[in-house]
């Protein structure tokens, strides 16, 4: 009864808080804007594959790089493939593998920075000086050099972005810790007998949170744009079409000296939109979550 | 005395961090499952001797720890193996297009740093005008925008539909040029293009740095202090506000070294530009592993060893670190 009880009262704070928090940041037009590109791909990402007609397949020589028109709105690459269907099926690949590198990072970034955060002393000590390592050695080449032994596919490529991304929030994570280990609540909680696991699981991870969450957006930006970088240099799955990959294969056929803007611009512009979008929502949640900056 | 210390508690840092690469890509190069010397031994068309000399040379036959000093042997002598592309010896590949990407990264490092100290003290200055908002909406742009794919927009507009430079290279190839100033001028016309495209990846982390460490400066007592005796609005800046926000510009440059590294293999691939970042490609696309790995190392440790330069250097900038 007690706990039905509980529930029920969190779950109201809960939806305070949420409006409280929305009542804020919609007066944001960075945010919002932010908010409005990401909710256009996210939807080009989930419907659009079912609306175009991505065959892959060769439509004959006369239709080979054919600048846009009524039939092919973006124009044709160097297989007569329409270039506008290949952008809306390539969304697909480019936000998954963006988004499922970030939350490897944030996972590895919360555990190392919670960890030392908490633990202190030793423990603190050989984790940091292990993400220093990470943050010192340069990432482009560390990413290439994974990617290219582990093979080229989806999952290697996600993984290999990853486990490169987490060093600056596990930094962050761990100074926040650091505050609020010091609390009350905490000492309290130790004081009734809590276990390590507990008090870093029901007490630090919730106030760090907000703090994980506005880290993501912006750690997002870099894996989309990693994963852009990776493919064009040729560490994506060449099945698996995406921005990046398109970028590589009209690099490589001489879509440059040829002159096929229509086959190079639409994939870049959508990695700048969606990298943007993350970015704005990134200093827009700073804003919102930080009161200092919050202009009145 | 505390100098000393920093110093070498900094060096014990720096060779940790290269020791901790060296074993991981020891690890990456030779342990795991499908590494490049099982496939290079699995491969039937092997001859004898050349088995018998990978085996002597990696320590097949013996422990990994053996293994593991063979390999630390090998680098200390300067042997990073033979590249299986260039049929030559790695480091001398590698020596060889050291040049053209030191050539590259440098000036357009150092151009990105003036114009974008310039930038940075022109938009604090002016703060919350139109000009600030402009140059700080197209700096966050920039930023957004994969570094290879400004340098195609580069190519495409300059050197396709208006060309006045050329397309990639560092020379035109088969050509003699009479003059030391012709090739000279050949040079310029080809590195003008990377150069700036280089600079522009570069230039908005420096503008957004410069522009909040002013403005940080500026809000600073001291700077109320000159201001009350009477100091004029430019030696303001100059003599007290300039050189204190110049500071954190020496981290962010050593900090950025791993960015300059991508930014160098994305630029050197679109512009054909001879230099290490390019090498990088081919190794990556002709599955040229002694090469890679070649790479890799020699780049991690500059960098590595780079931060650790920098970091002396703030420390003997700025005394207030000192206490």
């Amino acid at each position: 009864m007690l706990q039905t009880q509980t529930r029920k009262d969190r779950f109201t704070l809960l939806k305070k808080n949420l409006s409280t928090f929305w009542g804020v940041y919609r007066e944001n037009t960075m945010g919002i804007a932010g908010l409005v590109i990401l909710l256009f791909f996210a939807l080009m990402a989930l419907v659009g594959p079912h609306l175009v007609t991505y065959t892959g397949e060769i439509e004959g020589a006369e239709m080979v790089l054919q600048p846009p028109s009524a039939a092919h709105w973006l124009g044709t690459d160097d297989l007569g493939r329409d270039v506008f269907a290949g952008v809306v099926v390539g969304s697909r690949i480019s936000l998954l593998v963006g988004l499922a590198a970030t939350v490897i990072s944030m996972v590895i970034g919360a555990i190392i920075g919670i960890a030392a955060g908490y633990y202190g002393k030793t423990v603190d000590t050989i984790l940091m000086r292990f993400t220093d390592i990470f943050l010192v050695i340069p990432w482009l080449p560390l990413m290439l050099v994974m990617a290219a032994l582990l093979g080229p596919s989806l999952g290697n490529i996600i993984f290999v972005i990853g486990i490169t991304g987490w060093a600056g929030t596990a930094r962050i994570i761990r100074s926040q810790t650091l505050s609020i280990k010091e609390r009350p609540y905490v000492e309290r909680a130790r004081a009734i007998g809590s276990g390590d696991l507990h008090i870093m699981v029901h007490h630090i991870l919730p106030n760090v949170f907000p703090l994980i969450f506005a880290n993501t957006i912006l750690v997002a930006a870099v894996a989309i744009l990693s994963e852009t970088t990776l493919s064009f240099l040729g560490m994506g799955d060449p099945t698996r079409m995406s921005w990046g990959m398109m970028l590589h294969f009209a690099f490589e056929m001489g879509a440059v000296s040829f002159g096929a803007w229509w086959w190079l611009i639409p994939p870049g512009v959508c990695v700048v939109l969606v990298v943007l979008g993350f970015t704005f929502i990134g200093y827009a949640l700073d804003e919102v979550l930080n009161p200092k900056l919050r202009r009145r | 005395m505390k100098m000393r210390g920093y110093v070498l508690r900094k060096l014990g840092q720096t060779v940790l961090t290269i020791f901790v690469v060296l074993v991981f890509n020891f690890f990456l190069f030779r342990i795991m499952p499908g590494n490049p010397v099982r496939i290079l031994i699995r491969n039937p068309k092997i001859s004898a001797e050349a088995l018998q000399r990978i085996t002597e040379q990696f320590g097949l036959n013996q422990s990994k720890f053996v293994q593991f000093g063979y390999y630390l042997r090998d680098l200390f002598t300067g042997d990073l193996g033979h590249s299986f592309v260039y049929r030559k010896p790695v480091l001398d590949v590698i020596m060889e297009k050291l040049p053209p990407t030191l050539l590259l990264t440098g000036t357009a490092t150092i151009l990105s740093i003036i114009i974008g100290v310039i930038l940075g003290v022109i938009f604090a200055w002016k703060r919350g005008s139109k000009l600030d908002v402009a140059g700080l909406s197209l700096s966050l742009v920039l930023y957004s925008m994969p570094s290879f794919w400004v340098g195609i927009l580069m190519v495409m507009l300059f050197a396709v539909y208006w060309p006045i430079f050329p397309i990639g290279g560092m020379s035109v190839p088969g050509t003699y040029y009479a003059t030391i100033w012709s090739q000279l001028g050949s040079l310029l016309r080809h590195m003008l293009l990377p150069t700036v495209t280089f600079a522009l990846i570069l230039i908005g982390e420096y503008v957004l740095i410069m522009r909040n460490s002013l403005l940080e400066v500026m809000s600073e007592d001291y700077m109320l202090t000159a201001r009350a005796k009477g100091v004029s609005n430019r030696n303001l800046l100059r003599r007290h506000a300039l050189p204190n926000a110049m500071l954190p510009m020496v981290t962010l440059i050593a900090m950025n070294l791993g960015f300059i590294v991508g930014g160098a293999i994305q630029v050197e691939t679109v512009f054909s530009w001879p230099g290490l970042g390019r090498l990088m490609y081919t190794a990556l696309m002709g599955r040229d592993y002694p090469l890679l790995q070649g790479i890799f190392l020699f780049v991690t440790v500059c960098v590595v060893g780079a931060n650790f330069c920098a970091d002396l250097l703030y420390r003997y900038l700025d005394p207030r670190v000192k206490s």
